[in-house]
């Protein structure tokens, strides 16, 4: 398939999926009424639906869906590694850490942009900690078992947080921040997440032609121009404000970054920076979709979407384990 | 006693006499040193109970947002409902709800500590039954039957005139997008005070999660959420949601307080509150 | 004209001077053997001299900005990388990074270079099969084609032969002498002394980071030499198919 009829066919996916997730909801509406609603409604409860309850979570799916795969394809791309995914090495823990602290002492209402801001923050930290332990140089092993520490970490202190909170609900949404959800998301959270990351979808998108380069090694790389070191900060940062931005609203959504690049890598004859904005198309159709499949499955149930992505990606985790299984020896 | 002599019943006035009998019998025997570890036995146990028998009530009787007499519970020592700090109490009588802690109630038997149990009031004849229940373990039956009639008299009063004004559609919505049902005390206080519930337009006698388009095609005259709680929490977000503060300029909006929260006579003042 | 210059380079790891006071220059139109034992410094001092390392003295390249040092030299290091099933002309095409601005695609004179890469090591049948699905041999070529992809007037290699069979070792040593003749020059550390001897313009010595002989083969795989850095007995002699550098048997 060449770059451009992939590029395509994605776009079409997405806006397919976009337009169904507007369309799929417990009030089963009409689709011509929704639409009509959605563009030209005002005020009347059909419009409110539409304007206030589907679009913000039909956008917030796809935001965060790119964010997802994006930040997967990178940190494999950087790390050389396909099973480097966020939620796996501790990244969207740490992330959802990051939130949960925010919410819970305040600092989330104290200006605008502070909770996204959190969720970086604890991202950054997380992210780091991964290259600094399982480096580019590290095996798969090393990466899985920092990740697994990471996680593990992160979660911990989010139930503890979590157990501390004043408020008796918190203590069952430890499973939310693990797991992730685009339940009754509003438009704030849009306004919330949304700036930031787009300005992480920036800065991966300026790591792509070392991300390329990386195929042949970091000697190669740097004596074919291109810088590390700053390839690096914007990794690091692109990552961080991606998927931060995106826990601290919806949870940490798992697998996502894992399934969307494998997916994608045989259709871009696996270059990195090709494989970047195939995972951002991609990973935004795999979150509509799966948050689609939990309003239709188990429409009284809050479905947590994490767990479906969980369903997917963890059978076709253990398979690129399996695969791998020699470099574990 | 004015209710006895308004139920002339004879066969009711026999039973109450040999019943008051029986009571001043059991008078003797009354537990002394009664411990609550429910947030609802807490309430009746302070309505019913004689100076100095109650020796504890729950840390929750304190707790404004969920109970009708946090002022009165100041007075009480609290427990938090461990067996081992209930049996340092040296309690002859621990009153529970049936939802507590089954390894809690378990163990406490154990230690031959008399445990009463009592479930959850979801209407009106029941919070009556658990008063008159309250009033037997206390060992003051008198007290309880005088309770249980005095409300139901008043919750009489509330519905001869409640029935006229069902035209209008309330929602009662909680974090998570809970709603409750007419089959619940909830559901009930809204009957009282003349609002026919939504749920039960949509098929939920018991409530039930309430998806929020839902709620906002359903279009209530009057909407009612619950108190928010200290610190954060996203099953209370959707009480923010955009849309909500939308659904609220059309209608009428109110909260539900501790009034609502357990089958005693409080919940009168919930009703009241409703209809203003 | 002077494509590599080191003065005074000196590189330390820990207390240990690992490259110690190296001067050299490599002109155009030399292929150079970079020859030594293991742990002799080979691979550090070209990764010094391509700024991979700190170190001390003064060298031409390091002195570029790293946008033109990728213009004046290529590098292809010992490890054969090639992290992704990508296929063979991808790879090759990676050696025109420095050409291209950000984000653009290949341009005219990018397809010719990397065509004229493929054909020079031989790779035309393979250019659209996958690099990871290769043998290590056809990999270590699709990875020297990389670095001739980038055109640049001096190559270095770190062990390009080491692993390829007989006739692929041959020629890939006859390529870099093609290259020295067409006026570029290669640097590339060598194991293998009759092929060094026999290929190279120009041999370097190294042994413990200093320069012990540095000159035509004859003149450093001296018999002395050979002896006393390598513990091997080696010569030239006639064969049937001219002069050929030998090793002869280990030192006693």
């Amino acid at each position: 398939m060449t770059p451009r009829a992939l590029f395509t066919s994605l776009s079409v996916l997405l806006v397919g999926l976009f337009c169904a997730s507007l369309l799929i909801g417990p009030a089963g509406l009409g689709i011509g009424e929704s639409l009509t609603a959605l563009i030209a409604g005002e005020d009347d409860p059909l419009a409110l639906v539409m304007q206030e309850i589907r679009l913000p979570r039909a956008i917030l799916g796809a935001l965060i869906g790119v964010s997802l795969g994006l930040a997967g394809a990178a940190m494999q791309g950087y790390l050389r590694n396909p099973l480097a995914e966020p939620g796996l090495i501790g990244v969207s823990g740490s992330a959802a850490l990051g939130a949960v602290l925010a919410l819970q002492t305040g600092v989330a209402a104290s200006f605008a942009l502070a909770l996204p801001l959190s969720g970086l923050a604890g991202a950054v930290i997380g992210v780091l900690l991964i290259l600094m332990l399982a480096g580019p140089r590290g095996s798969s092993m090393t990466l899985i078992l920092a990740g697994i520490a990471i996680s593990a970490l992160a979660g911990a202190l989010t139930a503890l947080v979590l157990n501390l909170s004043p408020n008796p609900f918190a203590t069952s949404e430890i499973v939310f921040w693990m797991m992730g959800s685009l339940a009754d998301r509003s438009m704030s959270h849009v306004w919330l997440a949304g700036p930031i990351m787009l300005v992480g979808w920036g800065m991966i998108s300026l790591t792509a032609r070392t991300l390329d380069a990386l195929t042949l090694g970091e000697d190669a790389t740097s004596a074919l121009g291109l810088s590390l070191t700053a390839t690096r900060l914007w990794l690091v940062l692109g990552v961080a404000a991606s998927v931060g931005a995106a826990t601290s609203v919806a949870g940490a959504i798992g697998f996502v970054g894992l399934v969307v690049p494998h997916l994608m890598r045989p259709l871009v004859g696996a270059r990195p920076a090709r494989l970047l904005w195939a995972s951002a198309l991609g990973g935004a159709s795999m979150v509509l979709a799966a948050d689609i499949a939990v309003r239709l499955v188990l429409p009284d149930r809050d479905l947590k979407l994490g767990v479906l992505m969980a369903l997917v990606g963890a059978p076709l985790f253990l398979h690129l384990i399996y695969k791998t299984r020699r470099e574990f020896a | 006693m004015s209710v006895f002599v308004r139920r002339s019943d004879p066969h009711i006035l026999a039973a109450v006499a040999a019943l008051l009998i029986w009571a001043g019998a059991a008078m003797a025997d009354a537990p002394k040193r009664v411990v609550s570890i429910n947030l609802c036995t807490d309430q009746l146990a302070m309505m019913l109970a004689a100076p100095g028998q109650l020796v504890s009530v729950s840390y929750l009787a304190r707790d404004r947002r969920s109970s009708a007499m946090a002022d009165l519970a100041e007075g009480y020592p609290v427990n938090r409902g461990l067996a081992e700090d209930v049996f340092l109490l040296k309690p002859d009588l621990v009153l529970t709800g049936d939802h507590t802690t089954p390894a809690t109630v378990a163990m406490l038997e154990r230690l031959g500590v008399r445990v009463e149990r009592f479930s959850l009031a979801t209407d009106f004849d029941q919070i009556a039954d658990r008063l008159r229940q309250m009033g037997r373990a206390l060992g003051r039956e008198a007290m309880g039957a005088a309770a249980a009639a005095r409300f139901e008299a008043d919750v009489a009063g509330l519905q001869s005139d409640a029935g006229q004004r069902m035209a209008r559609r309330a929602a009662l919505y909680y974090a998570n997008g809970y709603t409750s049902g007419d089959d619940t005390l909830a559901g009930h206080i809204l009957a009282a005070a003349g609002l026919a519930n939504i749920a039960s337009e949509l098929g939920m006698p018991a409530g039930g999660s309430l998806a929020l388009e839902t709620l906002v095609m359903a279009g209530p005259d009057a909407l009612i959420t619950a108190e928010r709680f200290e610190g954060h929490s996203r099953s209370e977000d959707i009480l923010n949601h955009g849309v909500l503060r939308r659904v609220a300029e059309s209608a009428a909006r109110s909260t539900t307080n501790a009034n609502w929260v357990c089958g005693t006579p409080h919940v009168l003042s919930a009703i009241e509150g409703l209809r203003e | 004209m002077t494509l590599l210059s080191l003065e005074h380079m000196t590189v330390t790891r820990g207390a240990r001077r690992v490259i110690d006071d190296v001067s050299l220059t490599i002109g155009a139109g030399e292929f150079v053997g970079l020859i030594g034992p293991n742990g002799a410094g080979k691979t550090t001092l070209m990764r010094a001299a391509l700024s991979l390392l700190p170190a001390k003295g003064t060298c031409n390249l390091r002195q570029l900005k790293p946008s033109e040092r990728a213009r004046a030299v290529a590098w292809l290091p010992q490890q054969r990388e090639i992290a992704w099933p990508v296929d063979v002309e991808t790879v090759v095409a990676l050696g025109r990074i420095p050409y291209l601005p950000r984000g653009a695609s290949l341009r005219d004179d990018d397809r010719a270079a990397v065509g004229h890469a493929v054909s020079r090591m031989g790779l035309e049948a393979f250019a659209g099969r996958i690099a990871t699905q290769l043998s290590g041999g056809e990999q270590a070529r699709v990875l020297i084609a990389r670095a001739l992809a980038q055109d640049t007037p001096l190559l270095m290699a770190d062990e390009p032969i080491a692993g390829l069979d007989p006739a692929h070792q041959l020629s890939t040593m006859r390529a870099f002498a093609d290259l020295a003749r067409d006026g570029r020059s290669v640097l590339a550390a060598l194991h293998d002394l009759p092929l060094a001897a026999r290929y190279c313009t120009r041999l370097i010595l190294i042994d413990a980071g200093r320069i012990v002989a540095d000159g035509p083969p004859r003149a450093v795989l001296t018999e002395e030499n050979v002896a006393e850095v390598f513990g091997v007995r080696g010569a030239f002699a006639e064969t049937g198919a001219g002069v050929a550098f030998q090793v002869l048997e280990a030192v006693p």
